[in-house]
């Protein structure tokens, strides 16, 4: 009697079906029931009370969880644009050294090599407001300051936008520069001609060729910045009295230190959205900016 | 008035010399063609003009100025590149319009301008779409659309229809010829095909390795180059060259053919100088299709190897003086490999040329 077999295609891919529903579907799942539940990690029972949309209509009139948010929203778009600009003036000058460019490039990489943990604990020491470079240079400068680069609430988030700033630029120059490898040269030949001045054949020419590579590299950073917890728990870890909070330092102390799980899930859902919308949104530009230069969307 | 000038123009990449002190005067509205094979210098010597190579000596000058050391934007002239170079992020209507909206021209002009070359060029139809959506053909015709608009004082063309097919080519270089005849301006068209040289060129500037070999109309190239090279560059089927030596009145060619020396060459030559004797094929053909011809005249009896039919003429492979030639037959018939037939020659259009330089000799 011929038994029944599983078809081949589906026994090969058993294993990464496994795989993947261990560690990604079975957490996902988990994670967004949890959300609808009061569930404290110091009282298990409380994952088995049912207490419908509670957690989010919490977290929506929370006054804290939206200056988090708020906060966030800003911290982004400060920090991509300003990476993407320096990214862009680097880009362009590492494309005209014509001696060494290889070298350059490789050193470009390097913020990138860092564990993000490490970077953390260099700029926690380099704007320390004791024992810090910055104050200590400011001070041999004959300035007789002791910036509370950590403490103060605006100079907090500088310092953190600029240790974010420090890692991430080079994906953008990276990326960037890639796009100026690929650009063909004969429209800029041809922009001289037609009567461009430098400037005129970067903004008419170079810019629109540019704008797919600059918002692959925002599409990959807005995923990136969503989870950039490392740097900003090292660096301050929300503190002091919140002045950096951000979602995700928010975040983990409602679940770890808190232990209020359910309340933390809900949370990282809502973010989860914010994610979204930023990757939506530049995926669209990318889109929009591949069409535009004929390369079909 | 826009005259060119080229004196002693000379192009270095480091060590490597591409151009090697180039003069060169091109007139207000004449359609000069730089012509010769890959790597000659041709691209590297318009780009100078352009003003988008440096020049490593000598001087450029438009219209009487200098224009070494200016920018391509301040010298007035529009140049059509091999690769069309269109701006693949603009419509068509914005790729023409560029350069007058670069300079600040008056939108209503603009659109009058642009609708202007349009319809010249017959891309009415195509304003709204992007380079991407165009036919090879089509492209081109932008390209030169763009460089009309502006109205320049001189038009540089890079090999701007190889990358047309046959007929397309074909039909491209007549509308560039009206275009020239239409408009009137200063144009310098590079190409390695002798053809389009040929048969666009007011003058046809020869070039190789860097060096221009000869400058002059396409019937001067045709009827007296200068040496070899032009004549086996110019005109299709290459000029045939048979190898010879010089011996009193006649030459004796290497299968021991014996002819007289041609009328032009008589008192040029000394005895037991080595040369390449000379002829197209069209001085080579079969009596009774021939076209007329007058002065001196010798028959050959040749066999005929290989025939190439192509309608008014039929190409004829045959052996002459120890070297494969060719030759032509009009009003054909059908001819069998193998056949003998009486050949004509004209002896006063031959050419000598001298074995050890190349170099033609004629009086
Ligand atoms: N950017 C360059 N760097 C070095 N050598 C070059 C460069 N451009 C052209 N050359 C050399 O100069 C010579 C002439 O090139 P070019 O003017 O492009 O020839 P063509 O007659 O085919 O247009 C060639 O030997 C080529 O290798
Ligand atoms: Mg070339």
């Amino acid at each position: 009697m011929p038994r029944r077999r599983l078809p081949e295609w589906f026994l090969l891919l058993l294993p990464a079906i496994i795989v993947i529903a261990a560690v990604v579907l079975i957490p996902l799942i988990f994670s967004l029931y949890s959300s609808f539940t009061p569930y404290k990690l110091t009282r298990p029972s409380t994952l088995w009370k049912w207490i419908g949309t509670y957690n989010y209509e919490k977290i929506l009139t929370d006054a804290k969880f939206w200056a988090a948010f708020g906060r966030t929203v800003l911290f982004l778009t400060i920090a991509l644009n300003l990476e993407m600009l320096l990214g862009l003036g680097i880009a362009l000058m590492v494309n005209k050294v014509t001696w060494g460019q290889r070298t350059l490039r490789t050193i470009l990489m390097f913020p990138m090599m860092f564990s993000p943990i490490l970077v953390g604990f260099q700029f926690k020491f380099i704007f320390n407001d004791n024992i810090g470079l910055v104050n200590n240079a400011l001070q041999s400068m004959g300035f007789n300051v002791a910036l509370p680069w950590l403490v103060d609430g605006k100079l907090a988030m500088f310092s953190i936008a600029f240790a974010e700033i420090w890692m991430s630029t080079s994906v953008f120059a990276i990326l960037i520069l890639a796009g100026l490898f690929a650009m063909p040269r004969d429209p800029l030949e041809a922009a001289k001609v037609d009567g461009c001045t430098p400037w005129q054949s970067f903004r008419h020419i170079t810019l629109p060729f540019l704008m797919p590579f600059i918002y692959i590299a925002m599409t990959i950073r807005s995923l990136d910045v969503a989870r950039a917890y490392d740097i900003v728990q090292i660096m301050t870890g929300g503190g002091p009295a919140r002045r950096t909070e951000l979602l995700w330092t928010l975040m983990s102390r409602t679940g770890y230190v808190d232990a209020r799980m359910g309340l933390a899930n809900a949370m990282g859902y809502v973010s989860i959205l914010l994610s979204i919308f930023f990757t939506v949104y530049f995926f669209r530009k990318l889109s929009a900016a591949r069409a535009e230069i004929g390369m079909g969307s | 008035m826009t005259e060119v000038t080229l004196s002693n123009v000379v192009k270095k990449y480091g060590a490597h010399q591409a151009v090697h002190g180039i003069d060169l005067d091109i007139a207000d509205g004449e359609f000069v063609v730089l012509v010769g094979p890959s790597g000659c210098g041709k691209s590297t010597t318009l780009r100078m003009i352009a003003g988008l190579e440096d020049i490593s000596g000598g001087e450029v000058s438009i219209g009487g100025r200098v224009v070494n050391d200016l920018p391509p934007r301040e010298r007035n002239i529009s140049m059509v590149f091999q690769n069309y170079a269109l701006y693949p992020h603009m419509t068509v209507r914005e790729n023409l319009g560029f350069s007058l909206h670069i300079a600040k021209q008056d939108p209503d002009q603009i659109k009058i301008a642009v609708d202007d070359a349009a319809a010249i060029l017959g891309l009415d139809e195509l304003m709204d779409r992007k380079p991407a959506e165009l036919s090879g053909g089509q492209r081109q015709r932008v390209a030169m659309g763009r460089a009309i608009v502006r109205h320049p004082d001189v038009f540089l063309f890079d090999e701007p229809l190889s990358n047309l097919d046959a007929k397309l080519r074909t039909q491209m270089r007549a509308e560039i010829k009206k275009l020239h005849q239409r408009i009137g301006n200063t144009i310098i068209y590079v190409t390695h095909d002798q053809v389009e040289a040929m048969t666009l060129a007011d003058r046809i500037v020869l070039m190789r390795d860097g060096h221009i070999v000869q400058v002059g109309t396409p019937l001067e190239l045709f009827n007296t180059p200068v040496d070899t090279f032009v004549a086996s560059f110019i005109g299709s089927p290459p000029m045939n060259l048979v190898d010879g030596t010089v011996n009193g009145a006649n030459l004796t060619l290497t299968d021991g053919t014996i002819l007289p020396i041609p009328l032009t060459a008589r008192g040029l030559l000394h005895d037991g100088q080595a040369i390449h004797f000379g002829f197209r094929a069209d001085n080579l053909m079969p009596i009774g299709h021939a076209v007329d011809e007058e002065g001196e005249i010798i028959t050959l009896d040749l066999t005929v190897t290989l025939t190439e039919p192509l309608g008014t003429e039929t190409v004829l492979f045959t052996e002459f003086g120890g070297a494969e030639v060719q030759a032509k037959m009009f009003n054909p018939r059908p001819v069998i490999p193998g056949e003998a037939m009486k050949f004509q020659m004209v002896l006063d259009k031959c050419h000598v040329f001298d074995a050890k330089t190349g170099k033609a000799i004629r009086s």
